[in-house]
């Protein structure tokens, strides 16, 4: 029989909070996002670890969303930050205060 | 329900010496390629790194039998978003090394670490100590523990059909999205994200020296107009393009 789900959910937490960790210390937005998308990528792997635990298939349909929801996310995003690029030179998110008081 | 469920996630059985073995490498690599990531100074090792985290969840998933999701893993993480992410970096030509010892925000490190430590301790001891709830199983279809791409497609295109075709709709409007905020803006044009975000950029080119507008070298007439009610500073970038 395979691994315990244990391990992969706590392979998938621990994975998630590098991600977290990730987005609160860097200040590179690009390396923001990719933080972003390890996190995404941690709750995918839990889906696929609930899905084949509980023997739904649920879970897996979930991933696919998942997937096409990063994608579109990706694409608007970086769309968000070559128009920041063309106008400040920068990709530090504490360059970016247009909006303080 | 609850029993059944209980005995499915502990598993007694005891897993095979190759099962093992592909998990502890997939999964140093995953852990590896994580680390990586935050702590890579180079954007582009960044996302390589990535790459490498992506791989391994894909090993894990062929592990858990989702070999559809492995291959879609592959081809759209790897082959698509990672790509777009290294566009970005090369087109925007910030593949440059960032300091990233110092602290730009007092105790902010400590404070992160900390809160996410808690955090995933919390989660851990969750895992350990509650019982998954699960709802109501078998809504989607059973997934026999056996490569299921027919009960997959089932699936999505019955019961989740719906979602599916939202998800068609939340791409087209990405893509719109994406080519509105990333078109040159049509000279006169004010209302712009660029000439809303560029409010500010006279200033910071008298500070810095150059106008930052001029780093892909577009739009220079948009740069020339400052904001209205914003004292026009003096720019030597500006006055050229005006």
């Amino acid at each position: 029989m395979s691994i315990s789900a244990s391990w992969y959910l706590a392979l998938s937490a621990v994975v998630f909070a590098i991600g977290a960790l990730g987005v609160l210390v860097r200040r590179n937005v690009l390396i923001m996002f990719m933080c972003v998308e390890l996190m995404l990528n941690a709750a995918n792997l839990s889906f696929v670890t609930f899905a084949r635990t509980l023997h739904d298939i649920g879970g897996q349909v979930l991933v696919f969303f998942v997937l096409v929801v990063a994608a579109a996310e990706v694409v608007v995003g970086l769309g968000i930050v070559v128009a920041i690029f063309r106008r400040r030179a920068s990709t530090n998110a504490d360059d970016l205060h247009l909006m303080k008081g | 329900m609850t029993a059944v469920v209980m005995n499915l996630v502990v598993q007694g059985t005891r897993p095979t010496i190759p099962d093992v073995g592909v998990f502890a490498v997939a999964a140093a690599i995953i852990l590896a390629g994580a680390i990586g990531v935050v702590v890579a100074r180079n954007p582009v090792h960044s996302a390589l790194m990535l790459v490498m985290t992506l791989f391994g969840v894909a090993v894990m998933f062929v592990l858990q039998q989702a070999n559809f999701l492995a291959a879609v893993q592959v081809i759209v993480y790897a082959g698509a978003i990672v790509v777009l992410f290294l566009f970005v970096i090369m087109f925007l030509g910030v593949d440059r090394e960032e300091d990233i010892a110092k602290e730009q925000l007092r105790g902010q490190r400590p404070l992160a670490v900390a809160l996410v430590a808690l955090g995933t301790t919390g989660l851990l001891l969750l895992g350990e100590v509650s019982k998954w709830t699960a709802g109501q199983p078998y809504v989607a279809g059973t997934d026999t523990g056996a490569p299921n791409v027919n009960l997959l497609g089932k699936s999505l295109y019955t019961t989740y059909l719906f979602p599916f075709e939202a998800t068609s709709a939340l791409l087209v409007i990405a893509v719109v999205g994406a080519v509105v905020l990333a078109r040159r803006p049509p000279p006169g044009d004010r209302m712009t994200t660029e000439t809303v975000l560029g409010a500010e950029v006279p200033n910071d080119a008298a500070a810095s020296g150059d106008a930052p507008a001029d780093v892909l070298g577009d739009a220079p007439e948009v740069e020339a107009e400052p904001a209205p009610g914003e004292t026009p500073s003096v720019s030597p970038g500006a006055e050229v393009d005006a």
